[in-house]
């Protein structure tokens, strides 16, 4: 028999992938095509969901004939997909009704307040494990059903289907109408320890539950592809981040990965129990392998960290490219005083301050640039340590083990500071690409081309490791800086000032 | 002591005016805010223009300054922008190779490891970015020994008994990697070790660097004494994407 391969779908912000892999895991073959993002408003971000399904088709095709491998290869097809980014179609005709409103998009600004009104952001956490916020699904499906002519009654007699992006193309490679509960947990409208559709949220927000999709696992086959692949099992949906713990082999309650881009994405396996945070992180699904217990996770991103970099490259003009930031950080051996605190649009996990600023602390005459781009690396590695405090805070586990994937980790001296910090091990996988690994690991576990995760488990290998080298006085002394220079950005917006940006 | 030359000032001197300049100027402008006439500066662009220090836009007929001059500021790649671009290839080159991989460049008379890949085994390794290797010893070391102009080593210290002690021996080796493009050693730095190297170059053709695996002999080694084929093949495509990869996107 010829070699089999999964082929990973990841259909992002800004672009559509499709990865295939060998049965070790590595990559074959990767396609890759961006595609248009529609800005009609400030605030409002859209992608043309016709778009995404024609690109998704032409990256899984592309990505086949660019190594001659042949549909019958295909073992499995899994998915892995931008979060919370909602689209409408007719169950009929297959058109969307509007464009997909994508989770940046802040248009969904009042509705979110009016709900919120006397009972709180939080009116909802314990059922659905998140405050309310505009990025989640639920509030733009409430959106698109107010202002979309007639789009409520066709809805209430169920000509219309609602879905996240896994949802749509399952729904155009399958026929069927489904979603994973890791995608179901970002809508706000999923209960998170029945994992069914939840009554009270779906009636506050008006959104009849004919539209929506059945919740099913991660892994498990949900129908058979048609077109170009057809006959492959479509097996596995997962949003990124939930993607990117599974590629990880964060298996254990305790695993920690970090995705470190221009924000930062941390999130904790909790095991089989969802645990409702005191610190300010969201609840959250990890995976769920088929008829296996569902695995939960707590979820804390960090909005400003590579943006920071480059802000100091595009806005300060300090450094001409990315990168370069370790070689001018390496130019000195300590912060010579000086810390950053990007709070640029307000404190998120654990904070959750929208009045907070970015300031720079600490200066004196004796601080040059190197001191800063090395104050700028620290924000990363202390804005991940206090997420990681409250995970640990929540979970009542200790971290000891961080990994990390995402274009900032080829900064080795930051990488060096996280584990400083952390008083972690802080290792980097051979495999970076994660979120398509974790998609399809789950689609490959889901039909049998691995056996289990623990075959997954000996696929995964360090590519490189950084191990703790600060004596914890010092860290314990810079961490007390750290939290004074944090004190400094509060309180910053006025009231008057609310209007210049201070929405989180 | 011979005087300045009059006709290099005036070069230097456009030079600086078109710096100044990226949306580029017209004759007419050049000769105004120089005090030159015409004609004289005409001649000094167009010399400019041949040895490629100035361009000419063909739309607007505009001077600006050429590619030429850029190249000569920017020989220098940073360290980690060349880990930064190379990550994905070097990961993979580990992964196909099962060796540990390594990326150096040229720091005086040594490699600098910019970028250092583990054996994808389970086994206990060291990150060691920022050592230092010599440059006679190992294959990535001869590797810019044979394509950078500048690499050079003042002496030739013994690691192991078949570590290349003699300048023309490393001469010898080092036409022969020009000629077959890659490199390879074995037991030159460690006794029962081998690597396989070769050369990652910019856009002007300029070799900025070497990747290269390095694992046990037993592992490496191919039907004959050299090393086997087809990591060699996995070593040089790496090193072809990462050069693409440099080439691809102007910095």
């Amino acid at each position: 028999m010829s070699q089999q391969y999964i082929a990973a779908i990841d259909q992002g912000t800004t672009s559509s992938r499709c990865i295939l892999f060998d049965r070790d895991g590595r990559i074959v073959s990767v396609d890759q095509r961006e595609h248009r993002q529609i800005f009609p408003k400030p605030g409002w971000v859209e992608h043309d969901a016709k778009e995404l399904w024609t690109n998704v088709e032409v990256v899984l095709q592309r990505s086949l004939q660019k190594s001659d491998i042949t549909p019958d290869q295909v073992a499995a097809i899994g998915i892995t997909n931008q979060r919370e980014t909602t689209v409408v179609w007719d169950k009929e005709t297959g058109e969307p009704v509007y464009n997909a409103i994508v989770w940046q998009d802040t248009r969904t600004d009042d509705i979110v307040r009016e709900l919120a009104a006397d009972e709180g952001q939080d009116r909802f956490r314990h059922i659905c494990g998140l405050p309310l916020a505009t990025y989640f699904s639920g509030p733009k499906i409430r959106w698109l059903l107010d202002n979309v002519d007639g789009l409520r009654e066709r809805a209430e007699r169920g000509e219309v289907l609602f879905g996240t992006i896994d949802t749509w193309i399952i729904w155009q490679l399958t026929g069927k109408h489904v979603t994973d509960v890791t995608n179901a947990s970002r809508t706000m409208l999923m209960n998170v320890h029945t994992l069914e559709w939840d009554d009270v949220v779906l009636e506050a927000l008006g959104v009849p539950r004919a539209i929506l999709p059945e919740i099913r696992s991660s892994s498990e086959v949900y129908g058979e592809a048609r077109g170009y692949l057809a006959g492959t099992p479509v097996a596995s949906a997962l949003g990124d981040q939930h993607a990117a713990l599974f590629g990880q082999t964060c298996f254990d309650p305790g695993d920690v990965k970090g995705t470190y881009g221009t924000g930062t994405f941390l999130v904790m396996n909790t095991g089989t129990e969802a645990i409702h945070s005191e610190n300010g992180l969201l609840t959250t699904l990890g995976y769920k392998l088929g008829d296996e217990d569902a695995v939960y996770a707590l979820e804390g991103s960090v909005a400003v960290t590579g943006s920071l970099v480059q802000w100091l490259r595009d806005n300060l003009g300090l450094i001409s490219s990315a990168p370069e930031i370790e070689t001018l950080a390496r130019t000195v051996d300590d912060n010579g005083g000086c810390y950053i605190v990007p709070a640029f649009s307000g404190l998120f996990a654990p904070h959750w301050r929208s009045d907070a600023r970015g300031v720079m602390a600490g200066l004196t005459g004796y601080v040059t640039k190197g001191h800063i781009a090395r104050a700028v690396l620290e924000a990363t590695a202390w804005q991940t340590r206090e997420v990681v405090d409250a995970m640990n805070a929540d979970s009542h586990i200790d971290l000891t083990t961080l990994k990390v994937d995402g274009g900032m980790t080829a900064d080795n001296l930051l990488m060096q500071i996280l584990s400083d910090v952390l008083d972690a091990e802080v290792v980097r996988p051979m495999v970076a690409e994660t979120t398509c690994l974790g998609a399809a690991y789950a689609a490959g576990l889901a039909v049998g081309y691995w056996p289990d995760v623990e075959t997954l488990r000996a696929n995964w290998h360090k590519a490189a490791e950084w191990n703790p080298k600060m004596d914890s006085a010092k860290r314990e002394h810079e961490y007390h800086n750290w939290k004074k220079a944090v004190r400094r950005t509060l309180d910053w917006v006025e009231h008057e000032d609310a209007d210049h940006g201070d929405k989180v | 002591m011979p005087g300045r030359i009059q006709s290099i000032e005036r070069a230097a001197a456009l030079l600086r005016l078109l710096s100044g300049a990226p949306q580029g100027l017209s004759l007419g402008e050049i000769s105004r805010t120089s005090g030159l006439p015409k004609g004289t500066a005409l001649g000094i662009l167009r010399t400019l223009q041949h040895v490629g220090f100035v361009e000419q836009a063909t739309e607007t007929g505009h001077y600006r300054l050429g590619g030429g001059l850029l190249s000569l500021g920017s020989r220098y790649l940073d360290g980690n922008e060349l880990r930064t671009r190379a990550l994905n290839w070097a990961d993979s080159l580990a992964s196909l190779s099962g060796e540990s991989v390594r990326i150096g460049t040229l720091h005086e008379h040594q490699v600098l490891v910019v970028h250092h890949v583990f054996r994808p085994d389970s086994s206990r390794q060291t990150l060691d970015v920022g050592s230092l290797l010599p440059l006679h010893a190992t294959s990535l070391g001869q590797i810019l020994l044979a394509f950078d102009p500048i690499a050079s080593t003042p002496d030739l210290p013994a690691f192991t008994r078949h570590t290349i002690t003699s300048p023309d021996t490393l001469a010898e080796r080092t036409e022969a990697i020009r000629e077959a493009g890659w490199a390879w050693e074995a037991d030159e730095l460690v006794e029962g070790e081998m690597s396989v190297s070769a050369p990652i170059q910019d856009r002007r053709g300029i070799t900025v660097g070497a990747i290269g695996v390095r694992g046990a002999v037993e592992r490496l080694r191919g039907d004959d004494d050299g090393p086997d084929r087809e990591k060699v093949s996995y070593v040089r495509d790496a090193a072809r994407a990462i050069s693409r990869e440099l080439g691809a996107t102007p910095f």
